[in-house]
């Protein structure tokens, strides 16, 4: 689960970031916050369902379940169980 | 009591001269934007009045009187003065929404100076175009933003100033990039302000087109006089509204109807600097007792989307007009604000080109839920025969929405390209690039755009600069890109390619390719989908033909074929 979290945050960070002196954690907003916004999402959900094998319905990828990395490490053990 | 009363009296008895006297303005008389906004607020006796409450990211509030307003953009122009920008230079605005963007804007108008405002959500790479293309000599921004900045600025031999309004002292400054920090800064009470005319260049708006690169839409300060009216007759300000106009400043609508209508009426308004959630929008509504609501019909379908629940958890009962703008707006969502906030969000209809609203739904008029409304008072509004570019008068036939020129916000060119701005003139009309249809009793219908630019979130995206973008990338040999129907957004980019010898299809390409645009371009051009094929239909000249592609996106027919090349 921790390594999920690094995973996904790390990929965030890399790829969203732009504040070098900003720090962003499992728990930052990253939607509502505006690091990621809403036509950049489609992307992040390409990462996590290319990265981890699953498909994630579009009505799931919302801006709630992907605001923050442990919201969407949920949303991700969500699907890799099934 | 709505501020337009009777729609037929005024279309009666219209003239620009009844917006040019309620700003006391006269023909051949100095007319500043800026000094509109703040100074002759605060001469009415309205320095007192809130302009604006801010609200970042953490709920941080900050408020700004119409004094507080003026002395700082006061301070923001001298400032730029004492660099030595001087009048009809561009200054660029490369700022998140926060206060520092609305009171830069009003400064550099004071000054004289053309306020170039950027989307502060693009990449270098469209960074570049719109400053190498404007000679832009100053641009001001945020640290987040600098690294942007820094990878361009070799390439820019103009730009000599880059100015940071939330420096770290910590941090060492590289050649050009100066520190300037508001709040620190010793307000300027007196301050002469450039004496501006009628057609001095004020405002420069890039816009997207089918082909080329984007262009540079200059506005002048006249333009206020009906960014002011329609801001009046159609979003219905009143003395004690409270607005929110959710459109971001680096968009014509942010600024137009984001500053320069609201503030040059003297009426406070509110912005939320932050991403899109239901519940933070109807929180901020709540909290601010807003009152009038300008927003956009993805946002709108965003809300629909998060239901009718969330609504009743919060008391929006102080809202009390709503309009949208930057695509048409569906029926169903005209009906869903009906029934959810008790009154319709009205479409309202223009463009970059423009500088104002042209074809509206007004207060207190019949509303057709999916109808664009009907032209301002003042607007001679017509859909031309796209053959003959005669006026159409059978009610219901479809043709290329026009404009008799000549109203005072609209463009005066593209900047650099006087060709393509005569390109957009047609027997005496200003062609607006989409296509409708009138009925019987005056209101226009929207059927779509005569080109191929992609209106995604109702930001008009260029297929050829994400095209080029592609071709860029190592693994691309070639690209296309059309729009794709989307329930929430109207369009969204969509990318057919192939691939380069020796490059293969796999998990890792679509997302670099996907994550290689969003950085370049910005995330609007990012394709939201890649379709890889073999080959692209082309033309025996080996044109791309992408109506093609389009077609299928859409389930439409593809046409006349005989000129694509045999595989």
């Amino acid at each position: 689960m921790e390594e999920m979290k690094d995973l996904v945050l790390n990929y965030v960070i890399n790829e969203y970031q732009e504040d070098e002196d900003e720090e962003i954690t499992y728990d930052t907003p990253l939607i509502s916050s505006g690091y990621v916004d809403s036509f950049s999402m489609v992307s992040l959900k390409v990462f996590l369902e290319k990265k981890f094998q699953i498909k994630i319905p579009d009505d799931k990828a919302t801006p709630e379940a992907f605001d923050t990395v442990n919201k969407i490490v949920e949303l991700v053990n969500e699907y890799t169980n099934k | 009591m709505t501020n337009i009363g009777s729609y037929e009296e005024r279309v009666r008895n219209f003239d620009w001269s009844l917006s040019e006297n309620e700003l006391k303005h006269t023909e051949g008389e100095i007319i500043n934007i800026g000094w509109y906004c703040s100074d002759r607020i605060c001469e009415m006796g309205k320095g007192n009045r809130i302009a604006l409450y801010h609200e970042g990211f953490g709920e941080i509030e900050r408020k700004y009187t119409f004094n507080d307003i003026r002395l700082a953009s006061n301070t923001i122009g001298e400032y730029l003065r004492a660099l030595g920008i001087n009048h009809e230079e561009r200054v660029c605005l490369f700022m998140d929404r926060i206060p520092e963007l609305y009171l830069s804007f009003l400064g550099v108008l004071k000054i004289g100076a053309v306020v170039q405002p950027l989307f502060s959500a693009f990449g270098d790479e469209s960074l570049h175009v719109r400053l190498d293309d404007a000679k832009t000599r100053a641009i001001i921004t945020q640290r987040k933003h600098l690294s942007k900045v820094r990878k361009i600025i070799d390439k820019l031999p103009s730009l000599e100033f880059i100015i940071i309004v939330d420096h770290n002292r910590a941090k060492e400054l590289r050649e050009k990039e100066v520190a300037f920090n508001l709040q620190e800064a010793t307000p300027v009470e007196e301050m002469e302000i450039y004496p501006t005319k009628a057609e001095s260049p004020s405002v420069l708006h890039y816009t997207s087109g089918t082909t080329g690169q984007p262009k540079g839409v200059r506005h002048v300060h006249y333009s206020l006089i009906s960014q002011y009216l329609t801001t009046k007759w159609v979003l219905d300000l009143q003395e004690d509204d409270i607005y929110w106009c959710t459109a971001d400043p680096g968009w014509v609508t942010g600024t137009s109807y984001g500053i320069i209508g609201p503030w040059s009426m003297g009426i406070t308004q509110c912005v939320l600097d932050s991403g899109f959630s239901a519940e933070a929008w109807y929180r901020f509504i709540e909290k601010y007792k807003i009152t009038v609501w300008y927003s956009a019909p993805t946002a709108i379908r965003s809300l629909m989307k998060a239901g009718e629940e969330i609504v009743k958890r919060f008391d929006l009962s102080s809202l009390r007009h709503l309009a949208s703008v930057g695509e048409p707006l569906n029926a169903e969502a005209v009906i869903w604000s009906e029934k959810v906030f008790h009154k319709p969000f009205l479409d309202t209809y223009w463009q970059t080109e423009t500088g104002s609203i042209m074809i509206t739904n007004f207060p207190g008029m019949k509303i057709k839920a999916g109808s664009m409304g009907k032209s301002f008072p003042g607007i001679t509004g017509v859909v031309l025969d796209s053959k003959t570019f005669e006026p159409i008068t059978e009610p219901g036939k479809v043709g290329l929405i026009a404009f008799k020129p000549g109203w005072p916000a609209m463009m005066r060119t593209y900047w650099n390209n006087d060709e393509k701005y005569r390109e957009k003139f047609a027997n005496g009309w200003y062609m607006a690039g989409d296509r409708a249809y009138l009925d019987a009793e005056g209101y226009y219908w929207f059927i779509g755009r005569d080109d191929d630019v992609i209106n995604t979130g109702g930001h008009l995206v260029s297929p050829f600069e994400v095209e080029s973008a592609l071709l860029e990338h190592e693994a691309v040999g070639e690209s296309a890109v059309v729009a794709k129907p989307d329930e929430l957004n109207m369009e969204v980019v969509k990318a057919y390619i192939t691939l380069k010898p020796g490059y293969k299809v796999n998990d890792d390409l679509e997302l670099d390719i996907m994550n290689f645009i969003r950085k370049r371009l910005s995330p609007l051009a990012m394709p939201q989908e890649i379709e890889y094929m073999d080959s692209l239909p082309k033309t025996r000249s080996g044109k791309i033909m992408r109506r093609i592609l389009h077609a299928r996106e859409w389930g439409e027919d593809i046409g006349d074929v005989s000129t694509l090349e045999d595989d």
